[in-house]
């Protein structure tokens, strides 16, 4: 089928081509490697009609999706709702409001699911028995459960203090899971080391290419369901800053291949929480190089990346597009869980309060602008990160199962009904 | 004498060696002799004076960057590795 869509490697400093194997660097000058696809070849064979006539997966995207043969891994990922979220944009004072909702992605609630999909698809294709990753989280579940699914073993190596949610969420599936003393970048560095050496498919270390492809589903999806459009504004959460640059980039491979009118002017805007904020503080001081940052202290653990792969390109893409990027302490963060949770009735992960609490912040600030209509990407589920709640939300008040100690409570008030915060 | 680790896709310019031996009291003396034994590595690392942008270096668990950078003090029982910083997220 797609065989010959995805022809190869490139890299993305020297251009130097590579075969479609598991590696993700350069070996002449450490570039990252991106998958080429030969366009023509594509726009041939996917339209709008094409699409539509397949099942709601991200599949439906498959001549985009740098595999083989047909998916072997993650059949139900994708399509997520696409919320139009009137009151959350009044509470903003925005006039067209979207919510990216993978928060409830198939099978491990979060958008993981889609470059899992893709990686351990191609690491089928590629022979691997034994997959892994470096996570802080939400890839960990991801990873473990489709492995589960596909028959392959897993070793997930994760940060020490980890939330429990998160934990559990990859445990459960059966997968080898270690807590590594350290961050984040201690995790990913010793990944590094392992793949290669024990031969695995690690999907964010050889696998990356192929990984990171899957993120675009995203974005094919935002610009499907907005009625076949890319949207003015996207406000994204960054942790390695790879995810912001497929959406654009599945943007521009749409409007190339003609599927949505052109000229995609989207602005591109990065989410940070302030105790790591790498790439924002890029973009902020116009800084060239991206200064990592050695210990991260951020309740949203799923963006606790210090030394972002993708910083550089990330913070170069929201210069290029016109955007912007902030960072925001971990009141706003829980302040924009609540925000987001009372008037959609969503309840986004950490790094969903940080997206939500950065568009207000840029909104105040003038950066983001309140015309047009703009997308928020939520990318994982509250469940997973309720240690950041426990203690910053009411507990409900307790009373004995006697109507006149509920009329009691109702003649006091109805603020009085819930107690107030530990 | 201080070990150098090599990335495993960049053996094949080590003579196929996964560690390789140098002296250099810094990070900078300790690469630059590892550059001179294998030039087909130092040029994969090295762009003129400066690391290339997506190398990572680490003395033990520690990122130079966070240290002196090249000037990072190495010890005899010091192991330095080459990371490629293209990972992750």
């Amino acid at each position: 089928m797609s065989d010959e869509l995805a022809s190869g490697l490139k890299c993305r400093l020297c251009g130097k081509l590579y075969p479609k194997e598991a590696l993700n660097f350069c070996t002449d000058d450490f570039g990252p490697l991106e998958v080429v696809y030969d366009y023509d070849a594509v726009a041939a064979s996917l339209s709008r009609e094409v699409i539509r006539s397949r099942p709601r997966t991200m599949w439906r995207y498959r001549e985009l999706l740098p595999i083989d043969g047909e998916p072997t891994v993650g059949l139900h990922v994708g399509c997520t709702p696409l919320v139009r979220a009137d009151r959350l944009a009044k509470a903003l004072g925005v006039e067209e409001l979207y919510v990216k909702n993978d928060a409830v992605n198939h099978p491990s609630l979060s958008f993981k699911d889609r470059v899992v999909a893709v990686a351990l698809s191609k690491a089928v294709e590629l022979g691997f028995r034994t997959v892994g990753c470096a996570s802080t989280g939400n890839l960990a579940g991801s990873v473990a459960a489709n492995a589960a699914a596909a028959g392959l073993d897993a070793y997930i190596l994760i940060p020490d203090g980890l939330e429990q949610g998160k934990v559990l969420g990859a445990t459960i599936y059966g997968a080898r899971v270690i807590a590594v003393e350290g961050n984040y970048d201690h995790v990913n560095r010793l990944c590094s080391q392992i793949a290669f050496k024990f031969g695995w498919g690690f999907v964010n270390v050889n696998l990356r290419p192929f990984y990171a492809e899957g993120s675009k589903s995203m974005g094919f999806e935002i610009a499907e369901d907005l009625g076949w459009r890319a949207p003015d504004n996207v406000v994204a959460p960054m942790a390695g800053g790879s995810l912001i640059g497929k959406l654009y980039k599945a943007f521009k491979e749409f409007e190339q291949l003609g599927i949505i009118d052109g000229p995609v002017s989207t602005k591109m805007f990065g989410a940070q929480a302030t105790g790591c904020n790498p790439i924002s503080n890029t973009v902020k001081t116009d800084a060239l190089k991206v200064k990592p940052v050695r210990n991260p202290n951020t309740i949203a653990k799923s963006l606790a990346i210090g030394d972002p792969a993708d910083g550089y390109f990330a913070s170069q893409l929201i210069r290029e597009t016109g955007g912007w990027s902030e960072d925001v302490d971990d009141e706003a963060i829980v302040a924009g869980m609540r925000l987001l949770a009372e008037t959609e009735g969503i309840w986004a992960e950490t790094a969903g309060g940080v997206t939500v609490a950065v568009a207000q912040k840029l909104l105040a600030q003038g950066r983001l602008s309140r015309d047009g209509s703009t997308v928020l990407c939520i990318t994982g589920n509250g469940l997973k990160t309720q240690e950041a709640l426990i203690e910053r939300i009411a507990k409900p008040i307790v009373i004995k199962p006697k109507l006149e100690d509920f009329e009691a409570l109702v003649e006091i008030g109805a603020p009085e009904l819930v107690a107030s915060a530990v | 004498m201080p070990q150098v680790r090599i990335p495993t896709p960049l053996r094949p310019h080590t003579g196929g060696n996964d560690t390789v031996e140098a002296e250099g009291a810094t990070v900078g003396a300790v690469l630059g002799q590892v550059g001179e034994k294998y030039p087909a590595l130092r040029e994969r690392i090295f762009d003129g004076a400066e690391l290339r942008r997506f190398v990572n270096v680490y003395v033990n668990n520690e990122d130079i960057r966070y240290l002196d950078d090249l000037d990072t003090a190495v010890g005899e029982k010091d192991e330095v590795s080459i990371i490629p910083a293209v990972a992750g997220g």
